[in-house]
């Protein structure tokens, strides 16, 4: 069996409802933010929500949580399902 | 005995511990707080509420409730604030949501990595039995070391034990990784704390200290430790999940989704628009305002006046649709007191029928005080009956819209639109509560990220946001003048916005940050704190309106006295009358208005304006300069420079706007 290649994009491609491994965060504070919620590289979480224009709603165990945009694009995931 | 603001008044008092509540937005703290403390500070349902620091003394400690902060660092103005604090803390109180523990821990971890005194609090113990949620809080204290107290906010419980929540206060574990990490603090003159902070980079004290102890790597390498132990330690401690489904409310879900979220937003509008502009605004009002304030408190006090003092009464009877069908007139040279037959003879004359009194005395002074606009009588009616009805009415539905936990899902619907205005969504926080007060509103702004952010929200406050106050008097004026005038109005004041901080996105230097926001879970009101916080917010308003309106209405007396209200009307007259196109006197107006917007509106009252005239005037009047009140809030919140450009800014946009406006019209 060859490497399986897993298909990765940027959080803002994401569909409702599709489970996400977050692969990689963006430099600086945001990373440091986003940790403080729980949400690092290797973790699993849900996207709950697409609002038009993009902002993103995502669950992380009980915790809901809207991501601008700008932000959503600078982070990237790959699908669990 | 509660103090507001930074000053710490532990000076005055050495032997006293200073005991600080700090924990992640929305856990409960301020609640917490009020319950210690027998105050009030504002408990709402959105993570950002508090944002200044407030003190009260609790036996032998200074209890501090803080803004919500995720970790301590110095990301934000709240976390800079509540940063100092926790410094200077002799014990701290980690409060946690116990619905949250993952995120929340993290916070709590640090605090005893820092090395302070901690005692923890598993607050909302409500929920979590709701929810079926099992959390083994003494295995919990074994991991951390440090005493671990469940407690319910909302229903006291576990709060009686608040003496030994604070006396078991402890030093934690300390953390093998962290006491690595810091091996070298005995090569500086710092406490533990302050290296921790500094090891993390924390901005503000590596500037302070001139000392830069670390990398951007270690930052994160002790991020990532402390989010694993915090992961290690929930799994240990809470018992398996309920499903996410039936975890969240479906309302919060459906406030949030486009199809559903905007006719859910349109129905709240809706639903405020029937209590407040129908129900509020039109009955209520009108029986507050003319059957008890005028036909009854301010009868009786010129009755009593006419008693002693010479006066002309003249009384108008009315029919249905308010036409005058009789009028009385009598004259009582030496007061009632001497002719109480004659004045007997009119009461019972026109008793049971709608009326309308007028007094007139002779004695300018008298008449000053009592007469037609006497500045007595016309502030009981106008602050008590007029305005107080819709205040209390504006903030009780602010209330609601705040502990409902539906302005988080509000900012996440409408970020993209604030995007393109330079804003991110959670600037919908605060300009939602400008239209409760925009003074308060303004010191809201805190919650923003950054200073860009901050400048341009609190511009279009000052500008555009009218007040409850100032909204209660519009929306009276609004739907005497008809439905065109009140969509015009709508319209403008929009476009307004919309217009004001397209323009502030362009020059207002610096980059905003995107949205990055938690949403609370959305719940039915306490209404317990909805009244609360609608009595404290009423009273306050009360307190600060009343001597303003007198004082603004005095003044305005004085003028006309005088007549030195005709040169100040002749002065603005090339404004008023070709600019915008109203009657001369409209410049009375705007001389209220610079004290309070809302006594602005309230000048046109008397006046009889066509209806373009009216929506004209109070767009002018709208836009015009702040309430006194805000303006000094601004100017401290924002620095001299900016304040004064915001302010002076309004003269001329305020002019500008409603004039063109009038042309478009008439
Ligand atoms: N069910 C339940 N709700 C609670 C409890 N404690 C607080 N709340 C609610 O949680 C919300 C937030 O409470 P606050 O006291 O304003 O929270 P805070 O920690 O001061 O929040 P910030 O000032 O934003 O940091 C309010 O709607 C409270 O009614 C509790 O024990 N149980
Ligand atoms: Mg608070």
């Amino acid at each position: 069996m060859g490497k399986i290649n897993i298909m990765k994009f940027t959080l803002n491609k994401a569909k409702r409802g599709q489970q996400l491994l977050v692969q990689q965060l963006p430099e600086g504070d945001y990373k440091l933010q986003l940790i403080r919620f729980g949400i690092l590289e290797g973790e699993t979480i849900t996207c709950l929500d697409k609002i038009f224009g993009g902002t993103i709603i995502i669950q992380k165990n009980r915790l809901e949580i809207a991501l601008g945009n700008d932000l959503a694009r600078q982070i990237i995931v790959s699908s669990l399902n | 005995m509660t103090f507001q603001t930074n000053e710490i008044p532990v000076k005055t008092f050495p032997e006293y511990s200073k005991v600080v509540l700090v924990g992640n937005p929305n856990v409960g703290k301020s609640l917490i707080f009020n319950h210690i403390s027998g105050m009030y500070v504002e408990v709402s349902n959105f993570p950002g509420t508090t944002v200044s620091i407030t003190t009260c003394q609790y036996k032998k400690y200074f209890i501090y409730d803080t803004p919500g902060i995720y970790g301590v660092s110095s990301f934000n103005d709240e976390e800079k604030v509540t940063k100092e604090i926790i410094l200077k803390a002799d014990i701290i109180i980690s409060v946690v949501n116990a619905l949250n523990l993952e995120r929340d821990l993290f916070l709590t971890l640090q605090l005893i990595e820092m090395g302070k005194k901690v005692s923890v609090i598993l607050n909302r113990i409500d929920e979590l039995k709701k929810y079926q949620i099992k959390i083994n809080s003494k295995k919990l204290s074994e991991l951390l070391g440090v005493e671990v107290f469940t407690t319910s906010a909302l229903t006291g419980e576990g709060l009686e034990n608040i003496d030994e929540i604070i006396e078991k206060a402890r030093e934690g574990k300390q953390d093998k990784f962290i006491l690595e990490k810091i091996k070298h603090i005995k090569n500086f003159n710092l406490d533990k704390s302050t290296y921790l902070l500094l090891l993390e980079g924390d901005r503000d004290l590596i500037n302070k200290y001139n000392l830069q102890i670390s990398s951007e790597d270690v930052r994160e390498e002790i991020y990532i430790h402390r989010r694993n132990r915090v992961k290690e330690i929930v799994d240990a401690v809470e018992s398996k999940d309920t499903p996410a489904g039936i975890f969240f409310s479906n309302f919060g879900r459906l406030a949030l989704k486009p199809v559903t979220g905007i006719p859910i937003l349109i129905g709240i509008l809706f639903l405020i628009y029937i209590f407040i502009g129908d129900f509020v605004s039109q009955r209520l009002v009108d029986f507050t305002e003319n059957s008890i304030g005028k036909n009854i408190v301010e009868y009786n006090i010129k009755k009593f006046v006419s008693y002693y003092i010479p006066s002309e009464i003249e009384i108008n009877i009315l029919d249905n649709d308010e036409n005058v069908i009789e009028t009385i007139n009598e004259k009582f040279p030496k007061g009632i007191i001497e002719e109480s037959e004659k004045f007997k003879e009119i009461e019972t004359r026109t008793s049971g029928k709608t009326k309308e009194a007028n007094f007139k005395y002779q004695n300018p002074i008298v008449q000053f005080f009592f007469g037609e606009f006497g500045v007595i009588t016309m502030t009981t009616t106008y602050l008590f009956f007029l305005l107080l009805p819709l205040i209390i009415s504006f903030y009780l539905v602010l209330s609601f819209l705040e502990d409902s936990g539906y302005l988080p899902r509000l900012a996440a619907l409408v970020d993209k639109t604030f995007t393109k205005l330079g804003l991110n969504g959670k600037a919908i926080i605060p300009i939602i509560l400008g239209f409760g007060c925009v003074t308060m509103a303004t010191i809201t702004t805190r919650m923003l990220g950054t200073e860009r952010e901050k400048t341009i929200a609190t511009a279009i406050l000052q500008f555009v946001i009218p007040c409850s106050a100032q909204l209660a008097v519009i929306t009276v004026l609004l739907t005497a003048a008809g439905l065109e005038a009140t969509v015009i109005y709508i319209v403008t004041i929009l476009t307004i916005i919309i217009l004001t901080s397209t323009i502030l996105n362009k020059i207002v230097p610096g980059v905003s940050q995107p949205l990055i926001l938690d949403l609370p879970l959305m719940s039915i009101p306490q209404i317990k704190n909805v009244l609360r916080k609608t009595y404290y917010r009423t009273v306050g308003f009360m307190k600060d309106a009343t001597p303003l309106f007198f004082i603004g209405t005095s003044i305005i007396g004085l003028l006309q006295v005088t007549g030195l209200i005709n040169y100040w009307i002749n002065f603005l007259e090339p404004i008023t009358t070709k600019v915008l196109q109203l009657p001369k006197e409209s410049a009375v107006a705007f001389i209220m208005g610079m004290i309070r917007r809302d006594f602005g509106a309230a000048g046109l009252f008397h006046m009889s304006l066509t209806k373009y005239q009216v929506v004209v005037s109070l767009v002018t009047i709208t836009l015009f300069v702040p309430c006194i009140a805000s303006f000094l809030v601004m100017l401290k919140e924002r620095g001299l420079k900016i304040g004064l450009t915001i302010w002076a800014g309004t003269w001329i946009f305020a002019f500008t706007l409603g004039g063109i406006l009038s042309h478009i019209l008439m």
